[in-house]
């Protein structure tokens, strides 16, 4: 027999007892509905959660200058003065892989206001991208601009926990704080983030513009560091540093095209303590550090045989909580799906064996007018495959409109997913193939004489 | 040459480790276009000997020729060809599809033929077979809208919708009042005279077999009386 007339064939018998078809493949339709609504609003939850791990920073990578070997004296990590804001600037300009990248500068220091005083953990010099490598926001008030930066202006974000501890209730904003008296302007409060991943309060923070920090506090005193770099450190522009201090806030002086030519190389103005990158994917970490390893390497002048005089962390941890959630999530839906397709499965089965027993005398006189075993099998399987077919078909509309329903009324994010589509029919198509050949063989092993014969 | 040779037919069943010889060689012939009517009581081998002219069974030993072929050690897909080119059935109780159109029951051995027709085809044949047994104005209607007699036509209209050169009734008129089993056999009779075609009929009915131009005697087995019919005898 043709197939198109096996399958014609096979629609005619099922739309005879149509009642019946739709209660047989119901288990199907409710199991590959629930499927696919479960994978598009299991897809769609998973990149939120996807989105909101890599705000914590999963995609964050930290570059630390090298460590300085004196006569055998290691200065640790972080030791050597070689990162420069400039690198910063090339890294955002010249790595297709990073998405933005903020230079850090740190001290400690007590902030006072008015009577009361508090120390926090952090206080950084940084520009404004380093609130989007860390996904920060502000909450009120603005955020530093470029012209602070170049202006040394002496303004300041404030974290949640440095606000109660200063301002109670009050509003911090256009409030003035000191640090090592210096009077600093706060101009925004930051979004509270809680504590982070080894707990350390992420809302105990100071951040204002690196050049600030930098040029203002920490070079006034020798508690920013252990060497002392405007002292020491001479290949480093310390000079400059000393200049700045003064009450020009003009950190690139005007040079003459002259003095371009005479001095090609431009000077180390200040390092700072790290750089933090963000890559513009969790999967593009590994060529953000190929990228930034490469720049770097060019612009710090190493041979090739020279080590690294850079060290650059990635947030290993955090990357695989991410895709050890993601996977989870995967396996577990998939877990559900097979149980649920199978029970649908077993009432496909169920369902054909009452039919074939019922149809035994039909059994019979097809046989009886030619058919072979080989025609009986094959109807009774058409018979399953379309089943299952028209049933999975039904709960993919289903499904799909239980996720669009759900992402209308619950707001909840949802992606549609085409593979779990393909997949749903695939397997119901096999479910079908698998659970109706026990039936679909029982009866064309069935003799003709008896079942021309059965009541 | 016959179209039907029983040479020496045994059949025999296993009922455990007791075999239960049901026929008990059977030797007869049957020349194309006969009307032979196969009688015997219940229990007689009359059945069995039905499925086998029918290729639906197997003798245990024995020749049996069709047409001028060997047809009894042939694989079930054989027979099953065979059943499909060359024989009509034609039940007791009608064996329609349910809820399946007269026109789709007629045209229904149509689907296992080899080199098949087209639907359209397929649609004519059977239109026209419909026609022929008299019921081009019930087509469309389901078996359970039909009488008991016109439920047998439409059964007869499937048998020959191959053309098969033999037919073979087994009880064609059991379930229908007297009346329209006159209509019944006198379609046979008239098939069987104008189209040529070799009629088998099983029965226990004398009335049924009065119908026949020979009549086969089966008892405990054996062929009885009719193994060489007036026709056979002068052949």
């Amino acid at each position: 027999m043709k197939l198109y007339a096996v399958v014609g064939n096979a629609l005619r018998t099922l739309a005879r007892n149509p009642m019946r078809a739709m209660l047989t493949t119901l288990g199907i339709v409710i199991g590959v509905g629930s499927v696919i609504a479960m994978m598009e609003i299991g897809s769609g939850s998973s990149e939120a959660l996807k989105k909101s791990i890599a705000n914590m920073g999963a995609n964050m990578l930290m570059v630390f200058p090298g460590m300085t070997n004196t006569g055998g004296v290691s200065g640790g990590m972080g030791s050597a003065k070689n990162l420069t804001p400039d690198d910063c600037a090339a890294i955002i300009k010249e790595c297709p892989a990073i998405r933005a990248a903020a230079p850090l500068v740190w001290v400690r220091a007590q902030a006072v206001r008015g009577n009361r005083n508090w120390v926090p953990q952090q206080i950084m010099g940084t520009t404004a991208d380093y609130l989007e490598v860390r996904g920060n926001r502000i909450e009120q008030g603005v955020s530093i601009s470029q012209r602070d930066i170049l202006n040394c202006n002496r303004v300041c974000l404030i974290g949640k926990t440095v606000a109660q501890n200063l301002f109670d209730n009050e509003s911090p904003v256009n409030q003035e704080i000191r640090l090592k008296s210096i009077t600093f302007r706060v101009i925004g409060v930051l979004a509270p983030k809680g504590a982070n991943m080894v707990g350390q309060d992420q809302d105990d923070v100071i951040l204002a513009p690196w050049t600030t920090v930098k040029y203002r506090i920490s070079s006034t005193t020798s508690s920013a560091s252990t060497q002392g770099e405007s002292s020491k450190n001479s290949t480093t522009g310390s000079t400059r540093g000393i200049l700045y201090h003064s009450a020009t806030p003009d950190l690139y002086p005007a040079r003459s095209s002259t003095q371009a030519e005479d001095s090609p190389i431009s000077l180390r103005l200040a390092s700072v303590n790290m750089i933090l990158a963000s890559a513009v994917s969790p999967e593009a970490i590994p060529a953000a550090i190929d990228q930034i390893t490469i720049l770097l390497r060019e612009r710090h002048r190493l041979r090739p045989d020279s080590d690294d005089d850079f060290i650059i962390r990635d947030m290993t941890e955090m990357t695989n909580t991410l895709s050890s959630t993601t996977k989870l999530m995967t396996n577990l839906l998939l877990c559900v799906a097979m149980i649920s397709l199978m029970v649908g499965g077993v009432g496909i089965m169920n369902i054909m064996l009452v039919s074939v027993t019922e149809r035994t005398r039909e059994i019979g006189l097809r046989m009886a007018v030619g058919a072979r075993s080989r025609d009986i099998l094959t109807q009774f399987l058409v018979e399953a495959i379309v089943l299952c077919l028209i049933g999975g078909l039904i709960g993919i509309l289903l499904g799909h409109g239980g996720a669009m329903l759900v992402a209308m009324t619950l707001h909840w994010p949802v992606a549609t997913s085409i593979p779990a589509i393909l997949a749903a029919f695939l397997v119901s198509a096999s479910v079908g193939i698998i659970f109706g050949y026990y039936p679909a063989w029982k009866a064309s092993r069935l003799d003709p004489i008896e079942a021309l014969r059965y009541e | 040459m016959a179209l039907i040779t029983l040479k020496n037919i045994y059949k025999d069943y296993y009922l455990g480790d007791i075999d239960v010889p049901v026929l008990k060689g059977i030797s007869l012939d049957i020349a194309g276009g006969e009307m032979v009517a196969l009688m015997g009581a219940s229990g007689s081998g009359k059945s069995t000997l039905m499925n086998i002219l029918g290729c639906l069974d197997r003798p245990t030993s024995g020749e049996y020729w069709l047409d001028g072929e060997e047809v009894s050690r042939l694989s079930s897909d054989r027979r099953a060809m065979i059943r499909n080119r060359k024989i009509g059935f034609v039940f007791q109780n009608f064996n329609l599809l349910a809820r399946t159109s007269a026109l789709d029951n007629v045209a229904m051995p149509l689907a296992y033929t080899a080199g098949q027709l087209s639907n359209r085809e397929a649609r004519q044949r059977a239109e026209t077979m419909l026609t022929r047994v008299g019921l081009a104005d019930r087509m469309e209607h389901v078996p359970a809208q039909l009488s008991g007699g016109q439920q047998q036509r439409v059964a007869i209209a499937r048998a020959l919708i191959n053309h098969p050169p033999v037919l073979f009734a087994d009880e064609p008129t059991g379930n229908l009042d007297s009346h329209t089993s006159e209509e019944v056999l006198a379609m046979f009779q008239e098939l069987n005279r104008t189209e040529k075609i070799t009629i088998i009929l099983v029965t226990h009915d004398s009335h049924v077999a009065e119908h026949a131009q020979r009549v086969i005697h089966i008892s405990d087995g054996v062929v009885v009386d009719g193994v060489f019919g007036p026709a056979g005898g002068e052949a």
